[in-house]
């Protein structure tokens, strides 16, 4: 177990180096920021000063080896835009974010694997066909069209609730169940397929033949075994709580991180831009380590073998 | 006799990782540790044991699939090799395998005649394509399957025509060796004696020598000029098919000899059965490796490793039997 | 012989969607109390599914008819609750691959318990207990500590043990064991079949074994039937079955089965393949693969009839009523067995 945990966290820790690198190298390559910030216009004294001050004039591996000290020092640099910390620029917007992505979850979870498993159990019955094809719909539809769709009718139409902003909680709710149902079709599809992967294994066949009810089989050999390639698609939802939303705040002007990465982005803020990479890539590899661990915990195939004195 | 193919003290042990304390620990899997034999031209040599014994690494090693840890193969006087150059294309052109899952060797989008003519557009990129389709239909013939098969699927046709599409395949060029690993195992009693017969006129008629390797003790008789048995990665008696099941000397060859459940038998059962299940490659015990389930070890089992030493074609590798003091166990008469 | 399960017309026929296919057409056999049934027959001829059938385990893609009484009581379309009652309990099964049949994630000693609790009530440090005493019975070492273990952890004829020992807890009158060995390698063959053997002398269990293998089924049954699309085509004590089988596939079986005393010969083979259960011909679904088959024999369906003296042989051929078959001697010679029909 202790082995299988190290072995994890090491692959997490090259994941991030990676993702540090990747950062790095992307936006250096995708065109000059002093041209967009300062506009084309501007005199070639200021691009100098600017370039002087960002240290962009330095050889491109001064300046990774520079940024992969700062970046391990949790120096992160300022927004080129407004000269505040990018910490802070991001950070201030996470529990905004996190405020939809958070109830969406719940929402995903709550609809999706219920369904997946009744879709499963009832497989080729009205009820499966049913679900089927809400999740069919459900990604195959893009979010930002279930968006509008829902805005239409609930702010336009109803005028139930408002179609943008962040004043109330009412302005969430939009947002939240657009995410939600989205996310829930996928949970559902992928559960109906893993519980039907163990509802023909040869064990749930020993659980009837031993007399147990199909309920009680169900219950108590399908589900835990189903549960296991749950994890991972619910690890990966996990590890998009925090940028998962850039369609859905762009479309319902949520200022999320989301938001702020389009405007980013759009403004060549590297900084900024930076600091959001990096934390999707952290929250990321931190869900799936979580995973990871679970596994281990779950499914006892992939823990260690004890030491056995003889057999 | 010139012997086709001669096996040397081959070995192939793999570096595995046993899960053990705190970090594992390195280990060797001696999956074939030590086996020598050779086939005759025409001959069969015929390969038992039991799973995990290395008898399909065993395979494997002889067409130079994977390379072996030491020890040699050779193939009409030629080392055969892992390296996968032009001279071992050249050799493997003659030395074919069948495997026991046939549609896993089959491509399950090309109908199977363009497949049976495949050797010849890999190694005959000259001969026009009708001549290919020609060839391949005579073979198909030859295998038993109709003309009306050719442009059907492997998976619309039954696992025993796919084993006869794989032989007619395996065929196609010629081989003079054939290495058949397990290739009736996943067919019933009906079609795996049609596939058994198929193979049995298909070597008289082209003379090709096997290395016919089977879990089936039954099936391995039937079709061997000559039988070895394998215990963890060691050869333990061979001879003639006759002498090894009839007057079995290894006390793993009696049990196994024992053990097997004919309609002729039936009644009259003196099994030998052995405790335990066979111990892992990677934890091969000491001494004679078959000493922790064999019934009459004694303590000296444990310090060397048996030699095969042969009497008359029949050879066994057990200290006892070759001190002379043949033990008394029952003998599956 | 008192009867302890009575399978009558058992008829199935699998919803393939569009259309019903029938996998087993009104297969009736009988097991007494303590008798070994051997069952035998190729695959997909109904050999497994007739006795999942009988307990209600083919799921609901299958529609059963016929009867199916334990002790003289019907249970066929019985209800769902006093099905579940009979399985593991009066009727317990085992099956071929036992190590994706125990369920990998809870410990061995929680399966067993689980039947322990369903069918004797006991619960807690009884049924621990219990459950330790019936791994020692099935020859299992350190029975207390194999109980904590997963069943990836065991070699294959441990976790058939095991699969044992879980049938054993219900205390059944009848085992029904679908291919116990046929995973398993050459000697642990041998202990599970001794291991059977034994437990069925203490205990008095009824044992229907389902086999691909002429031999294991010879080896273990009193009596023999054997199966082919769908239907039992012959049935008799296993002597007379191995010693003076009647029905040509039979013959042709044994004939097929490569020997490993006396001389070696070549092999009979039986020509063609087994029909898909969808293109059966009429009349004996055997004739299109049968060396002495005639016109006769696709007029309609052989009945099941006694075959020579014995009361207790039967079979279901035109070819062989009242004795041998008329042309046994050229029986399945046919010569061109290369040819498949």
């Amino acid at each position: 177990m202790v082995q299988y945990l190290l072995m994890k966290i090491f692959r997490a820790l090259v994941t991030v180096t990676l993702i540090v690198s990747a950062a790095f190298v992307v936006l250096r390559l995708s065109g000059d920021p002093a041209i967009i910030i300062l506009g084309p216009e501007a005199p070639p004294e200021a691009f100098e000063a600017f370039r002087r001050n960002w240290g962009l004039d330095q050889p491109i591996w001064v300046q990774y080896f520079k940024y992969f000290a700062a970046v391990f020092q949790g120096d992160l640099g300022n927004s080129m835009r407004d000269g505040r910390s990018a910490l802070v620029v991001v950070g201030e917007r996470i529990p905004l974010t996190l405020a939809i992505t958070l109830p969406a979850l719940f929402i995903k979870l709550a609809i999706g694997l219920p369904a997946g498993v009744m879709a499963a159990l009832y497989r080729n019955t009205w009820v499966d066909r049913l679900i089927m094809m809400l999740s069919v719909a459900g990604f195959t539809v893009p979010s930002f069209v279930l968006g509008l769709v829902l805005a239409m009718i609930f702010a336009v139409w109803l005028g139930w609730l408002p179609s943008g902003g962040s004043d109330t909680w009412a302005h969430a709710v939009l947002p939240t169940v657009t995410m939600g149902l989205v996310g829930a079709a996928v949970i559902a599809r992928f559960t109906r397929s893993a519980m039907l992967e163990v509802l023909g294994q040869p064990y749930i066949r020993t659980a009837s033949a031993k007399g147990l009810l199909w309920r009680d089989v169900v219950r108590n050999h399908a589900l835990p075994n189903a549960a296991i390639p749950t994890l991972t698609i619910i690890g990966f939802l996990v590890g998009s709580l925090v940028a998962g939303a850039v369609v859905v705040e762009s479309v319902f002007s949520w200022p999320g991180v989301g938001r702020l990465l389009v405007n980013a982005v759009a403004n060549r803020d590297l900084a900024v831009v930076q600091v959001i990479l990096l934390l999707v890539g952290l929250t990321m590899v931190g869900a799936n380590l979580a995973v990871d661990i679970l596994y281990g915990i779950v499914d006892p195939r992939l823990r260690i073998k004890r030491l056995q004195a003889g057999s | 006799m010139t012997d086709l193919l001669r096996v040397n003290d081959l070995k192939r042990h793999y570096e595995v990782h046993v899960p053990e304390g705190l970090f594992g620990r390195k280990a060797s899997l001696k999956a074939v540790d030590g086996v020598s034999f050779s086939i005759e031209k025409g001959r069969t040599l015929g390969l038992v044991g039991e799973s995990g014994c290395g008898k399909s690494t065993t395979a494997k090693l002889v067409l130079g699939l994977i390379p072996a840890t030491s020890g040699t193969v050779e193939f009409a006087g030629t080392p055969v090799t892992a390296r996968h150059d032009a001279q071992w294309r050249a050799m493997r052109r003659r030395m074919q395998m069948i495997y026991q899952d046939p549609l896993g060797a089959l491509d399950r989008r090309l109908p199977v005649i363009t497949q049976i003519a495949e050797p010849f557009e890999i190694h005959y990129a000259q001969m026009p394509a009708a001549e290919r389709t020609d060839r391949a239909a005579v073979l198909m013939d030859s295998v038993g399957l109709r003309p009306d098969m050719a442009m059907r699927y492997p998976h619309e046709l039954s696992g025993g025509q796919r084993q006869r599409v794989v032989i007619a395949r395996a065929l196609a060029l010629e081989p003079d060796l054939l290495v058949c690993d397990e290739p009736v195992s996943a067919l019933d009693v009906s079609i795996q004696a049609q596939v058994l017969n198929l193979l049995d006129d298909l070597r008289e008629r082209t003379g090709f020598a096997a290395l016919f390797i089977s879990h089936d003790l039954k099936v391995v008789r039937q079709m061997s000029d000559q039988v070895a048995v394998m215990y963890l990665g060691r050869i333990v008696e061979s001879g003639l098919p006759e002498e090894v099941f009839r007057r079995p000397q290894h006390p793993y060859t009696k049990a196994l000899v024992s053990a097997i459940p004919t309609p002729a038998r039936r009644g009259k059962r003196e099994r030998i059965v052995l405790e335990g299940d066979p111990p892992s490659p990677v934890d091969v015990p000491s001494g004679c490796s078959f000493h922790t389930r064999c019934p009459i070890a004694q303590a000296s089992c444990r310090n060397a490793v048996p030699q095969l030493v042969a009497s008359g074609g029949h050879a066994v590798a057990c200290h006892l039997v070759n001190a002379g003091a043949t033990p008394a166990v029952q003998a599956a008469e | 012989m008192e009867t302890l399960l009575s399978i009558k017309d058992l008829t199935i026929d699998f919803d393939q969607g569009k259309r019903f296919v029938r996998a087993l057409h009104g297969v009736s056999l009988n097991v007494a109390r303590g008798e070994v049934l051997g069952v035998v027959g190729e695959s997909g001829c109904g050999k497994s599914i007739t006795w999942l059938a009988a307990l209600g385990l083919l799921g609901s893609k299958a529609r059963i008819s016929g009867s199916v009484r334990l002790n003289g009581q019907e249970i066929a379309g019985a209800p769902e609750n006093d099905l579940a009652g009979l399985r593991g309990g009066r009727i317990a099964m085992i099956f071929q691959d036992p190590s994706s049949s125990l369920n990998p994630v809870h410990r061995i000693g929680r399966q067993i318990a689980e039947a322990l609790k369903l069918h004797r009530g006991m619960t807690g440090a009884s049924a621990n207990a219990e459950a330790a005493r019936l791994l020692d019975r099935v020859g299992i070492a350190n029975a207390t500590r194999r109980l904590r273990e997963y069943p990836h952890e065991m070699s294959g004829g441990m976790n058939q043990r095991i699969m044992i020992a879980m049938a054993l807890a219900g205390e059944p009158d009848l085992l029904i064991a679908d291919e116990p060995t046929t995973a398993l390698d050459a000697t642990i063959q041998a202990q599970i079949l001794d291991l059977l053997t034994e437990l069925r002398r203490d205990s008095g269990m009824a044992l229907v074994l389902i086999s691909h293998d002429l031999g294991v089924v010879a080896d273990m049954s009193d009596r023999v039937a054997v199966m082919y699309g769908g239907r039992v085509i012959e049935e008799a004590d296993t002597g007379s079955l191995f010693d003076s089988p009647a029905h040509p596939y039979t013959r042709g079986l044994i004939a097929a089965l490569p020997d490993i005393d006396g001389p070696r010969r070549r092999l009979e083979s039986i020509p063609g393949t087994v029909p898909a259960p969808d293109q059966l011909p009429p009349g004996c679904s055997f004739a299109p693969r049968c060396a002495i088959a005639s016109k006769i024999c696709d007029a309609r369906v052989p009945a099941f009839l006694p075959y020579g003296e014995k009361q207790s042989h039967f079979a279901a051929c035109i070819k062989c009523r009242g004795g041998a078959p008329t042309e046994t001697a050229s029986m399945p010679g046919n010569k061109s067995a290369l040819v498949p029909a």
